[in-house]
């Protein structure tokens, strides 16, 4: 993986040292909350309902041993023990205390982590893959570009008062896991006829109040035009977004406006200005970072593992394990094993510190040093042999880390809601406590199957629910909270938003409503359908009918 | 309005002429868009130097054939979040050429000057006089950059493999 040099690490300690000179002037009085807003919020420091809250990047998700025990040491020493992992590949401590936040971001800076740009009107934390290097289906590792665009974005003198927040996503692979097309910028690689790899580029996806699926701008874009082509892209943005109104003022309300083709051929005129300009990668920095994300040194290993097979047999809870948390990889002998962070009735995402120094150390056991954080709140130990995934499910099992549900029902996405967060109208994160304790009995999700939960507290949609095949959406009525419904949503390669149910169901029924249609669609699932499949044979009255009947 | 300009404050020898109001008799003015659409003739035809202010709606691209009767431009920052001058400078610099003054005014924040600079604008007008002790210090805080921009600072990518990039890219 990536790590830094002197000119990275100059960087960060400046800007650390930026910062501590800012939160110096607040104290002192010199600044008032009002003018430190906005030096904090490029800084991603929140103030939320009961406390500052700061964002801490893990670019494109991928974390070192290192980085995930400083992560734990951090939530130990400044916070109350534990961290949350957001959908944006991110993690949020809850607690900080201000004189405490410039030293809190030194000790990141020792591991090469930092919190720029994870707030603001700016480029945001690039996210990618989580199974980057590890999938079968990859192309190539999309975190070489993801890396050369965390750079390229970080403190862009032109780009950091845009109309409103920008998010780019990468993936390498068909298989989309990184949802690029409900992201201002989604990169997807491909290859063109003479099978050289490039980006499909889709701009003006989105979620939040306008829910927009992004159209394509570009079929294949050249890997060496990448950042001239990003930031002719992030110019027509800049002037053109609409700055009168904070919920028009998103890429996707602007790419709607003037329609994708005309939107293209904006960005295309810019792009001819610059794109022989300054702004090319130097090959040698290219080759430099392209060698940072190496294939670790795996063996070579036969395609099947006896004693992993004769444990999977013996043991019907680790059978369950590898049914739900394992995932192919590239190499054989070699498994992509699934953390969840969603134990029955926990909350989604959250690690406590102790999780967080032992995965750490599981990693390094087990894992070549990598972990990777999902958009969909769970941790990744991407490179695990077939013969050592047992003994490492005894560990994780002793760490209450080996919940054996990822992609099941109580595998939730879920944002902070008003449990935390200024911006909420409804709580989330007991929902989905909720959620999971009723479906607590593993044999009965198993049986189940693969279904995506994801619950937001408000319109701005931070828990993806119109891409959840069952969304649910907080929302207040007369200072109650009540809960809208979403069914067919999807965020790979086949992107939808989900179809509203009808209307809204209290905190109390919200919870009998979400059983009522996984029972509907276990009762009228073809052998083998998914959610997804039978909702769109079906269609949302038979659904309607068990939710509504008795009212 | 104390005036920044090469890491000093400087008295500002500038007038602005209000749209209203005859010309003043000043050697340097400025005019808004407005004023250099309607009275072109009236404003080329006096001696004296002549500047013009653009608000964050007005794009410089709108006066892109008249740069050279302009020895200062002024872009305006209604707030320190509307940050479209920062691409109008970095068109006025690099796609159009301009090499008069490039005034940043309006709500300009210490802690942006380092963005603003990096964009083409040489002269900052300030809302107090600050000491200006902290808009050097505001302007020496960071000293990696990721990018080029216009004020061609090296960019890592190139420090990195000894400017050997940078030279074979001008020899090309």
């Amino acid at each position: 993986m990536y790590r830094y040099d002197e000119f990275d690490h100059t960087l960060v300690a400046e800007r650390v040292e930026q910062f501590r000179d800012q939160v110096a002037r607040r104290l002192s009085g010199e600044l008032s909350e009002d003018e430190f807003k906005p030096l904090r919020l490029m800084n991603g420091l929140y103030l939320q309902l009961h406390a500052y809250m700061l964002r801490v990047a893990i670019p494109y998700g991928t974390l070192s041993s290192a980085q995930l025990r400083a992560l734990g040491h951090v939530a130990r020493r400044y916070d109350r023990g534990y961290g949350h992992f957001t959908t944006r590949q991110n993690i949020q401590y809850n607690w900080p205390k201000l004189d405490e936040v410039p030293d809190l971001l030194a000790d990141l800076a020792e591991v090469e982590m930092h919190a720029i740009q994870t707030s603001g009107n700016c480029i945001r934390n690039v996210t990618a893959d989580h199974y980057a290097g590890a999938a079968a289906d990859e192309i190539e590792d999309p975190r070489v570009y993801a890396e050369i665009i965390r750079q390229w974005s970080t403190l862009h003198p032109e780009f950091s008062f845009l109309p409103r927040k920008f998010k780019i996503a990468v993936t390498g692979a068909p298989n989309d896991r990184a949802a690029v097309r409900v992201h201002d910028i989604g990169l997807q690689m491909r290859r063109n006829e003479a099978g050289e790899p490039g980006f499909e580029v889709i701009v003006g996806g989105g979620q939040g109040r306008t829910p927009l699926v992004g159209p394509t701008i570009r079929e294949f874009l050249p890997k060496r035009h990448l950042l001239s082509y990003l930031e002719a892209i992030m110019r027509v943005y800049n002037l053109l977004g609409r700055r009168d109104n904070i919920y028009k003022a998103r890429i996707k309300i602007l790419v709607k406006q003037v329609g994708a083709e005309e939107f293209a051929r904006l960005v295309e005129e810019e792009w001819r200005h610059i794109k022989d300009g300054a702004l090319q990668l130097p090959a040698e920095e290219l080759a430099r970072i392209e060698a940072y994300f190496a294939p670790p040194a795996f063996e070579d290993l036969p395609a099947r593992d006896s004693g992993f097979e004769a444990r999977r047999f013996e043991d019907p809870d680790f059978a369950r394990f590898v049914r739900t948390n394992l995932y192919a990889h590239k190499r054989p002998g070699y498994a992509i094993v699934n953390v969840s962070l969603k134990p029955e009735g926990g909350v989604p995402g959250d690690a406590t510190a102790e999780q967080m120094e032992h995965l750490a150390d599981l990693a390094a056991r087990y894992s070549f040093d990598e972990i990777r954080v999902s958009h969909e709140q769970n941790l990744v130990l991407p490179h695990v042999k077939l013969g050592e995934v047992y003994a490492l499910w005894q560990a994780l099992r002793a760490q209450g880390l080996a919940a054996p549900n990822i992609g099941l029902v109580s595998d939730i996405i879920a944002c902070p809601g008003l449990d935390y967060c200024n911006l909420a109208n409804a709580r989330s994160i007991p929902v989905a406590q909720r959620i999971s304790t009723r479906f607590g009995d593993l044999k009965r999700q198993h049986e189940i199957g693969e279904l995506k939960v994801k619950i937001s507290g408000c319109i701005n949609a931070c828990g993806h629910h119109h891409v959840g095949q069952i969304g649910i959406l907080g929302v207040d009525k007369k200072g109650e909270e009540f809960y809208q419904i979403t069914l067919g949503g999807s965020a790979d390669q086949n992107t939808a938003l989900g179809d509203i149910v009808g209307p809204a169901f209290s905190y109390d029924d919200v919870v009998d409503a979400v059983e009522t249609i996984v029972d509907t669609y276990v009762g009228l699932r073809r052998p083998g359908e998914q959610f997804n499949e039978t909702y769109r044979r079906v269609g949302l009255a038979p659904f309607k009918e068990k939710l509504y009947a008795a009212h | 309005m104390p005036l920044i300009k090469n890491d000093t404050l400087i008295e500002d020898s500038w007038v602005a002429a209000n749209d209203d109001e005859p010309l003043p008799l000043a050697e340097a003015i400025i005019v808004s868009l407005e004023r250099w659409q309607a009275s072109r003739g009236e404003l080329l035809a006096r001696n004296g130097r002549l500047g013009l202010r653009l608000k964050s709606d007005q794009s410089p691209v709108l006066v892109a054939e008249d740069l050279e009767h302009f020895d200062l431009i002024a872009l305006e920052f209604p707030k320190f979040k509307d940050g479209r001058a920062y691409s109008y400078a970095r068109l006025l610099r690099e796609r159009y050429g301009y090499k008069g003054e490039l005034r940043a005014v309006g709500e300009v924040l210490r802690d942006q000057l380092i963005f603003m600079h990096r964009c083409g604008f040489d002269a900052f007008e300030v809302a107090n006089d600050e000491a200006l002790d902290a808009w050097r210090q505001a302007a020496r805080e960071i000293s990696v950059w990721y990018q080029p921009a216009t004020d061609r600072r090296p960019w890592a990518a190139h420090l990195r493999h000894g400017g050997a990039a940078e030279r074979r890219a001008r020899s090309a």
